[in-house]
């Protein structure tokens, strides 16, 4: 009997899926040549010359910064209310069966099923129905609402892993609720989690579609990058925005990837 | 008879525990007599949280489809009427809905081809070491920025960019040129033909397909390949009436994801293709410059309705079970 891992790819497969992934690496990784080019009017290829001068000019941009501070803001309270309603919702879904409970799933899917303009506009026209005048909380409202799901899904995942016999061992001995939450559940669930959180995160830190209707005035960086798109004008500091987007979001993904990564591979299902 | 008393005291005074101290010990207390008071209590704030906030916002929306806007005025008018989808029929909203439609389906047709031999490879060949490269190859892409990757691929497809320079120094400019002067999909250059769209929304969906096939082909025992090569099969008899079927719910459940985020996607077609519009921006022009929220919103009815017949159909593949 010949075992699963001896079999050769045939080459044919090896190049297909080789350059599969190459289609999905290489656009990114151009994105880092391009931050160092010395053209500033078009999008030139190859590099006319390299230099480090745009670095230095969009670290002195103001309206960078403050959009990169909005996004963090926005980023970190989304999360936070996005852990806190994904793991009561894991947890009620997981120990219980109940009438609605699988309407409970849907509800929590259903913001990052249907596609994001519809939640868009949908809180759009609820805020101008009940006169609510566009801040960084009508920013958060709509981040935390598509968040909760990537919370969900890792803890749910988690805690079908865990057995319900611990929470019950724990009562045994005498811990109440809280204490049993303190020292049994959150130590299970901590690094689906946490996980959840980072991937939330990584979400909140790069939504457009949503934020384009919620935001207003105030431009996250999603929302400024979108203007340079449309209406291209300072190409080198956008290149360079680009650049550490890229780099910011990708920690949190492998922090996430390195959390779960013994048996659940939730981490990234349904984004 | 002391000892036995005093054993059966403690044995008595233990079977029933003295109430918990405190606050939290007599809320838990009364968790453990009354668990749907717990369970009441967790799944209120989320879901009040979706059921006003988001719900809320959706019903609101969808009620507004049913409202029309008075052509001399410009103001809404609140009386209940399907004037509005009426309006959809109108042959330039029926074209944007049947290019978006369209779109969509060729989208997701060609990351099926392109994501399978990723996701076959990750799920039979790749072990160790490999399968997390290829794990998180697919993962980083799936994550990263999407502004990002559509601007990566404003600078690639530009007019002096780097693909036409690929085609100048392979002497194939003239198989670019040939392709863009195609009517349909071809344009002044790639950054805003069709071409150029449906590359871009290739680009930024295709994790979505990857990660559910190699799912769907993880599941197929390696014995059953076996076992129909053994009884005589080809391995193109084997792809096709083992391996294909077994994967095609995978197939389902990714195309779930790249054909409904094609349909509702205004930011791509935005920025790479014609000026021809997509839903998402009718959508988007509807409610912002034109001020038409009745018609906005029975533009986004259109693909609700759409992946609610998909989702139905994916459904009965069991396509659910893969994701």
């Amino acid at each position: 009997m010949r075992s699963d891992g001896k079999q050769r790819a045939p080459f044919a497969l090896k190049a297909a899926a080789g350059l599969g992934l190459a289609f999905m690496h290489l656009p990114i990784a151009l994105i880092f040549v391009y931050a160092f080019t010395t053209e500033d009017k078009s999008y030139q290829w190859p590099p006319p010359g390299f230099t480090m001068k745009w670095l230095e000019v969009t670290w002195n941009r103001p309206d960078v910064w403050d959009a990169l501070k909005l996004s963090l803001q926005v980023a970190t309270i989304s999360t936070v209310i996005a852990m806190v309603l994904g793991t009561l919702c894991a947890a009620a879904v997981s120990r219980t069966k109940f009438f609605g409970r699988e309407t409970i799933s849907l509800l929590v899917i259903l913001p990052i099923a249907l596609p994001g303009i519809i939640t868009g506009i949908a809180l759009r026209s609820a805020f101008s129905i009940a006169d609510i005048p566009f801040s960084i909380w009508t920013i958060i409202l709509g981040h935390a609402t598509f968040c909760v799901v990537v919370v969900y899904n890792n803890v749910v995942a988690r805690f079908r892993r865990t057995s319900g016999s611990l929470v019950e061992a724990s009562m045994d001995l005498g811990a109440n609720s809280f204490q049993t939450f303190r020292h049994v559940i959150l130590p299970n669930i901590g690094t689906a989690l946490l996980a959840g959180g980072m991937l939330a995160f990584a979400l909140s830190f790069d939504e457009v579609i949503v934020t384009t209707f919620t935001a207003g005035q105030q431009s996250t960086l999603p929302i400024w990058m979108l203007e340079e798109l449309v209406r291209p004008r300072q190409r080198p500091v956008t290149n360079v925005v680009a650049m550490v987007v890229v780099m910011v979001t990708v920690l949190p993904i492998l922090a996430a990837y390195y959390l779960t990564r013994d048996g659940d591979q939730v981490a990234g299902s349904g984004k | 008879m002391t000892a036995a008393s005093s054993v059966t005291q403690t044995a008595q005074s233990s079977a029933i525990l003295p109430g918990q101290g405190g606050w939290t010990g007599s809320l838990s207390d009364k968790f453990w007599r009354n668990p749907k008071l717990l369970l009441i209590l967790m799944l209120t704030p989320p879901a009040l949280w979706l059921g006003i906030i988001y719900l809320g916002s959706l019903f609101a929306l969808l009620a507004q489809s049913f409202f029309s806007i008075d052509e001399f005025s410009g103001m809404v008018q609140y009386d209940l009427t399907l004037k509005t989808y009426g309006e959809l029929f109108r042959p330039a909203n029926l074209d944007i809905i049947i290019r978006t439609v369209s779109m969509a389906a060729i989208v997701t047709v060609a990351a099926a081809c392109v994501a399978f031999p990723i996701a076959y490879f990750a799920a039979r060949y790749a072990r160790g070491k490999w399968k997390a490269l290829f794990y998180i190859g697919v993962m980083l892409p799936l994550w990263s920025s999407y502004l990002v990757k559509v601007y990566a691929w404003k600078l690639i497809l530009a007019k002096e960019g780097i693909l036409t320079w690929i085609f100048a120094k392979l002497h194939l400019t003239w198989l670019l040129e040939a392709w863009l002067a195609i009517p349909i999909i071809g344009g002044y250059s790639l950054s805003v033909s069709y071409t150029g769209t449906f590359l871009v929304f290739l680009y930024v969906w295709l994790p979505f397909m990857v990660l559910p096939v190699q799912a769907a082909l993880e599941r197929v025992p390696g014995s059953y390949i076996e076992a129909s090569g053994d009884l005589g099969a080809t391995p193109g008899q084997t792809f096709r009436h083992v391996i294909f079927p077994l994967a095609l719910p995978g197939i389902v459940a990714g195309s779930i994801f790249t054909f409904s985020l094609t349909l509702g996607d205004y930011i791509i077609p935005q920025i790479v293709g014609s000026s021809r519009l997509f839903i998402g921006q009718a959508v988007y022009a509807q409610q912002g410059t034109a001020g038409n929220i009745p018609l906005a919103a029975a533009f986004t009815v259109v693909p609700i309705v759409i992946m609610g017949f998909y989702l139905w159909g994916a459904k009965r593949m069991g396509a659910f079970d893969a994701i």
